[in-house]
């Protein structure tokens, strides 16, 4: 099983430096490239779906000429449930991004911008199945490094160099804590192996904090996901499903993984999960209203599902220190259900974004409208996208949801004999947290949904905007039948994903864990409403076809009669639906509005703008990096530019090395 | 034969002075070289009287490149690039030679404390050869023309061979032909940037490098 998994890691690497040498025919690069994804995902899908399916690991291990590495590669079902995703997103990504790069960036970039994106893949796989903290370690920065050129892809634009480089010093501030947490772990091993790490009881909340800072950076946890709304929509769209879809997902694995190593699950972890969760979710969702910038807004949004997943993990974590098997299968099953359907409609989504942004050259949602009509292909997939991430039942975002909501109840269920977790506390956070997270993005989506592809266009591009075809279409369709496809087959998901969860259950609980029944008889549940629901739609669609296939029907303007003089300006805008929430919601977003209203009784030039900044971009992380950056400043006359003075620095350094190991 | 090694060693540490004490580039390129010949004296004396050949041409080799052909470089590179004198340097030419007595005293203490001290012939090596490496490095952050930090290099490279012959008899020698390579290297490529910086900027000072700072 390992063997294709490795082909199936190195291909996209030959084939981006294939693409690059083939820079001169950008037609060709890309075919090839984006082939060898495809290719590449079938391979390692496969593994991972083996892997998932059987609970088979498998592994392979390579000297390394580096101190304390070795090139340990390992696949087991807990790296299998990332692997998925990422296959399944890459592919998609790949095959959209073949027209999507054609029609954007000038020829002489495609071949450029194929090497980063098969180099993120490639990394991304190697990150799920490195088993060697340098190993681990190399492939994150190669991942950091290849997304943050792909995020410089328009690098003529200063608001996208500037984003690149909020997301590079944010991925390194991570990775610095990764290394100190991989060099705690593997203390008084001969190498950084992972089979070598064992649990020390000292350190272990000192790993954890530091798991969660470094790991948390690229997962975009709250206060550290600064740089997800400013890289996201800087990058292309389709290198923005990748990122949002599965790349901030190894963050999570990242934590999934340290957490195996570091022995018996404390209750002070599911709690700092939990918290962190809720509040990044609501934080994320809030401000994803709060947005104009579709991509932005889209960024939020994977906070927010981040947010989702740290709860479920959380929750689940809560279930194994406190002894309660059926509540973590329940919640850890949702979470990792939750990473695979949101990379699923997360990737639509974006994907359908970059087709809007191709065809209309705007995100602001305020100028776009009415493009359902225009784009029915990309409308459709988007609204199965919106629909499943808002949690709606008939699709897989609420699978997920309803398990960790499940697993919550059990822990409440469960605090009333004689368990010593605080249950109401669990109840109310969890179940209350969703609800009002899951209300809320509902809006969020009704809203981004409504103003770009409902009512009339807003502006000239939006009015002349066509639907987008070829491999672009593709792309979304298969994301938007992955979602329908996931909830259709609810029932096979607990027996897949039982086995990854099991990787955090250690000792005892383990098998009580893998018996628990809960999640499956949940999911076989839902899975029969889903498919008795599919059969009535069928019926309905059936009969609608039969009675009125006959019928003539009309196609006019959109609201012809309610609208006498028609004026698009006479519709809600995105700015108006949210500022209800804006309001409720106005001491975190801190809206700034500016306003012209005109004055006297004849009507004149009127203007409204708002905008909400990041608080913590703007509050804390400024004004930190201001300081450093007048510490730095502090340290510059150092630097003379004489070469003298260079080797002085070099020759006192060695002297006095030398005194003091002499004495 | 050890009194004839402490002088030759005295005159080593008193060539590190002169080096110190004189602006004019000529007398700093013969005094290297007399340098080079003093090396290579030196495992002559140390092992007088079972010299092999195999040691003797070593020496010898080594004691040419140093004395006859790097200096041959130096002085190719003065008359190209038209330099005499080390004009301004950023320490004096007598605050250069109170330094050096504190070099000294820091080679002394240094060696003092090195564990190898007892293994060499003489007690004065060590210190000596440490001396000659200070002296470079301060050569080399001191003057301005890069001729006279090309000198202060092979003046540091000296050191440290003088350093390698305080134990090693036969087999390091391989390990020095590489250094003496590498020096060979080094000067080649200071002529170079030598003869590119006159040609450019009119000045051989990389003071003037300075300005390429951001």
């Amino acid at each position: 099983m390992i063997g294709p998994f490795v082909f199936g890691l190195l291909l996209p690497v030959v084939a981006g430096c294939a693409a690059l040498a083939l820079h001169r025919r950008p037609d060709l690069a890309s075919r090839i490239a984006a082939g060898s994804i495809v290719a590449s995902s079938v391979l390692t899908g496969g593994c991972a779906i083996c892997s998932l399916a059987t609970g088979a690991t498998a592994s392979i291990k390579i000297p390394w000429n580096v101190p304390l590495g070795s090139l340990s590669l390992g696949m087991d079902p807990l790296s299998a449930a990332f692997v998925l995703p990422i296959s399944i997103l890459a592919s998609a990504a790949a095959l959209y991004g073949r027209d999507y790069l054609t029609a954007t960036v000038r020829p002489g970039w495609i071949a450029r911008s194929w090497f980063f994106f098969n180099s993120l893949v490639a990394a991304m796989l190697l990150v799920v199945s490195a088993r060697n903290g340098l190993l681990f370690l190399f492939a994150w920065e190669a991942m950091s490094l290849a997304s943050f050129f792909l995020v410089l892809t328009e690098y003529d634009h200063d608001e996208v160099r500037h984003a690149a480089w909020v997301y590079a010093v944010a991925a390194h501030i991570g990775t610095a804590c990764l290394l100190v947490l991989f060099l705690l772990l593997g203390r008084g091993g001969s190498s950084l192996d992972f089979e070598q790490f064992t649990p020390q009881a000292a350190f272990a909340s000192a790993a954890f904090i530091l798991a969660l800072i470094g790991f948390g950076t690229k997962a975009g946890f709250v206060a550290l996901h600064v740089w997800l709304p400013e890289a996201h929509p800087a990058a292309p769209s389709h290198v923005s499903a990748l990122m949002s879809g599965v790349m901030i997902k190894t963050g999570i694995y990242g934590l999934l993984r340290t957490l195996t190593f570091l022995g018996e699950v404390q209750p002070l972890w599911g709690w700092t999960l939990l918290g962190i969760g809720l509040a990044t979710a609501l934080y994320g969702v809030v401000f994803a209203i709060a947005q104009q910038d579709l991509k932005r807004m889209l960024a939020y949004s994977s906070v927010e599902n981040i947010g989702i997943i740290s709860i479920g993990l959380g929750t689940g974590l809560l279930g194994l220190a406190y002894n309660i098997p059926a509540m973590a299968a329940c919640a850890l099953m949702g979470s990792m259900l939750h990473i695979l359907n949101h990379s699923l409609f997360k990737g639509v989504m974006f994907l359908g974004a970059g087709a809007i942004q191709l065809r209309t050259r705007t995100r602001d949602m305020n100028q776009l409208g009415g493009l359902l009509k225009r784009m029915p292909w990309t409308g459709r997939s988007f609204l199965v996208g919106a629909l499943a991430i808002s949690g709606l039942p008939p699709l897989n975002g609420f699978l997920g949801e309803a398990l960790i909501v499940v697993g919550a109840l059990i822990g409440v269920i469960a605090s009333k004999h004689a368990h010593a977790l605080p249950g109401e506390i669990v109840g109310v956070a969890v179940v209350g947290g969703l609800a009002l997270i899951g209300g809320l993005s509902v809006a969020c989506f009704t809203r981004a949904f409504g103003c770009v592809f409902l009512g009339e266009p807003r502006s000239q591009q939006a009015s002349s905007a066509r639907e987008v075809d070829g491999g672009m279409r593709i792309g979304m369709l298969i994301l938007a039948a992955g979602c329908l496809l996931v909830s259709l087959l609810a029932p096979l998901w607990p027996a897949l994903f039982r086995s990854a969860i099991l990787a955090l259950a250690g000792g005892d609980i383990r098998d009580a864990v893998m018996a628990s029944p809960q999640p499956q008889s949940l999911l076989i549940a839902l899975g029969v409403a889903y498919w008795l629901l599919a059969g009535v739609f069928a019926l309905v669609w059936w009969l609608r076809r039969r009675i009125a296939g006959s019928w003539q029907a009309e196609t006019g303007p959109t609201w012809d009669c309610g609208y006498a003089a028609p004026d698009p300006r006479m519709q809600y805008t995105a700015s108006s639906f949210g500022d209800p929430f804006a309001r409720l919601f106005r001491l975190l977003l801190r809206t700034r509005s500016g306003q012209g209203v005109p004055a006297g009784f004849f009507p004149q030039e009127a203007r409204f703008s708002s905008e909400s900044p990041d608080p913590f971009a703007s509050s804390l992380f400024a004004p930190a990096f201001q300081v450093v950056a007048w510490l730095a400043s502090k340290v510059r006359h150092l630097q003379h530019g004489r070469i003298q003075i260079y080797v002085l620095y070099i020759a006192l350094t060695l002297i006095a090395l030398l005194v003091w190991k002499l004495d | 034969m050890a009194a004839w090694l402490d002088a030759v060693l005295v005159l080593l540490m008193l060539s590190g002075f002169w080096l110190l004490g004189s602006s004019r580039l000529q007398a700093c390129i013969r005094t290297v070289a007399i340098q080079g010949v003093l090396l290579g004296l030196i495992p002559l004396l140390s092992e007088w009287p079972d010299v092999t050949p195999r040691l003797a041409v070593v020496a010898a080799i080594s004691a040419l490149i140093k004395a006859v052909i790097l200096p041959y470089l130096l002085r190719r590179a003065i008359r190209e690039a038209n330099v005499r004198h080390e004009v301004d340097p950023m320490v004096g030419f007598t605050t250069s030679l109170l330094f050096g007595i504190g070099l000294w005293g820091i080679s002394m203490y240094l060696a003092s404390r090195l564990p190898v001290a007892e293994a060499s012939v003489s007690s004065l090596q060590v210190p000596v050869s440490i001396f000659m490496v200070l002296c470079g490095l301060f050569l080399i952050v001191s003057r301005n023309t890069a001729v006279m930090q090309a000198i202060g290099y092979l003046a540091l490279e000296n050191g440290i061979y003088g350093f390698g012959w305080a134990f090693a008899i036969e087999e390091p020698l391989l390990v020095e032909m590489g250094v003496l390579l590498d020096v060979f290297v080094g000067v080649f490529v200071m002529g170079i940037t030598i003869h590119h910086l006159s040609r450019e900027f009119d000045t051989i000072e990389t003071d003037e490098l300075a300005s390429l700072k951001d």
